[in-house]
């Protein structure tokens, strides 16, 4: 039976990823982990996380997980959340400068003092409802329609080097990358967990994506 | 398309269920939380907030159960306030499923609890819940205060100011209620949600008062907030989520429909 291991290095709630995939998963096998040696053996690898990408870099440093997330990056289904998308950048500017995985060229930003159409000043963290405009076609989109609304919360967000990684798009103050695939890695900024049914299609449509683009 | 305006039902919840009382008196049985949540989420509902308006440990442990249940079900972000003092009280909620907790009393008598619980959780998990009471007299420059122990304690503390505090200490979203209007169905108190709203840089949502469609639509348009809260016009089944956004899409706010 095909397993996806959720990883756990003790931020955020995975707790919700791991409900909403078991409520799509049709009998295969949802496990949350920590360990190394079983994150190697899954089928398929989600890494979720929301708070500071610094804390989650620590965390995943001191449980010995970064040589089999690296492993998993180059050859298995993989879904990065919120912050399990940022690590995969080289760099964030979140505390004065915190490396990543470097596994997806590019940096992590701050939303600064952007503003509205009316000039209002945003709100940060960008928190609640908003458009995902789809960047080509990818099998994680299947039967969700370009457009649908998406639930964020973040104060930064990614900017990828080259411009092919980018598989949705998403506006507040600027148009920033809400979406990433490459090969089989797929990441994205907001929470497919808390995004009611378009959520939900996302992670069933991963728990059948057999790692290829097309 | 930009973001959109939440819309968010709110769940008292005593002893196990759903109540809604006005004025804090004659507190009405509205149901079981379980089936309320997942009827708000079929009808569209953004969020959904559990205050639990009982103070006993049983009732906490109830409460759990609760959350555990309705995240097992429904999959949109679930806030919980009520009793939340400690750093265990936030584990455990969030273990639950719950996504954000609500502090109100406890940042009052320890404001660092709120700093100390962003920097464990991350700011977008710590939603500082502020009653607020006008206080100044007719004619004079509006003046509002906060109230803890469900509206009971003055604290002389002044409202807007506090806002601006807590989300420095890294709240990452104030719901800012009206003692005034709070189950009076007259609307929100909307001087108060535009001083707040324009003077804190999080996410506001504004709650108290909400007694028709027309008041979700002032309190996003003239109150500025980012996300409407009502009770008792969703729970006796007046209107569901959809119609209110229906109304408000027809007033030119933007929703998720």
């Amino acid at each position: 039976m095909a397993t996806t291991v959720v990883i756990d290095y003790g931020m955020g709630n995975l707790r919700s990823v791991s409900k909403a995939l078991e409520h799509v998963s049709e009998g295969s096998r949802i496990e949350i982990t920590s360990d190394p040696g079983r994150v190697r053996q899954a089928d398929r690898v989600v890494l979720p996380g929301v708070g500071a990408l610094r804390d989650c870099m620590t965390e995943l440093a001191r449980l010995e997980l970064i040589p089999a997330i690296r492993d998993v990056l180059r050859t298995r289904p993989f879904l990065g959340i919120c912050l399990g998308m940022q690590a995969l950048l080289d760099f964030s500017d979140e505390n004065d400068g915190t490396p990543g995985l470097g596994v997806i060229a590019g940096a992590v930003k701050r939303f600064g003092d952007a503003t509205n159409a009316a000039g209002a000043r945003l709100k940060v963290p960008h928190m609640g409802w908003s458009p995902v405009d789809q960047v080509g076609t990818h099998p994680l989109w299947k039967d969700i329609a370009t457009g649908s609304r998406f639930y964020f919360v973040h104060s930064y967000y990614v900017v990828p080097d080259d411009t092919r990684d980018v598989a949705a798009t998403t506006g507040y103050g600027e148009t920033f990358a809400s979406a990433l695939a490459r090969d089989n890695i797929f990441a994205v900024q907001f929470h497919p967990e808390k995004s009611q049914q378009a959520g939900l299609t996302l992670l069933a449509n991963f728990l059948r994506w057999n790692g290829s683009c097309r | 398309m930009t973001l959109a305006t939440r819309i968010i039902p709110c769940l008292d919840v005593d002893k196990g269920r759903v109540v809604k009382g006005v004025r804090f008196v004659g507190i009405r049985d509205a149901g079981d939380p379980v089936e309320i949540a997942r009827r708000y989420d079929e009808q569209g509902a953004d969020e959904l907030v559990f205050l639990d308006i009982t103070a006993s440990h049983e009732d906490r442990d109830t409460m759990i159960h609760i959350v555990e249940a309705v995240a097992s079900q429904v999959f949109i972000p679930l806030t919980v306030g009520g009793g939340i003092r400690s750093v265990e009280d936030i584990r455990r909620m969030l273990r639950a499923g719950a996504d954000k907790v609500a502090i109100n009393t406890a940042a009052v008598s320890n404001p660092e609890f709120v700093r100390q619980a962003a920097q464990r959780f991350g700011s977008q998990c710590i939603v500082v819940a502020v009653d607020a009471k006008k206080v100044s007299a007719p004619g004079a420059p509006d003046r509002w205060e906060i109230f803890t122990h469900g509206g009971r304690h003055s604290t002389g503390i002044e409202a807007i100011a506090w806002a601006q505090r807590m989300a420095a200490y890294g709240a990452g979203e104030i719901l800012l209620t009206s003692m005034d209007r709070d189950g009076t169905r007259d609307g929100f108190d909307i001087a108060l949600n535009r001083a707040v709203a324009d003077a804190v840089p999080v996410p506001l949502i504004a709650s108290g008062g909400v007694g028709t469609l027309d008041h979700l639509v002032a309190g996003a348009t003239l109150g500025h907030a980012d996300a409407v809260l009502a009770a008792s016009i969703f729970h006796y089944g007046e209107y569901t989520v959809q119609d209110a956004k229906r109304h408000m899409a027809a007033h030119g706010i933007e929703v998720r429909l």
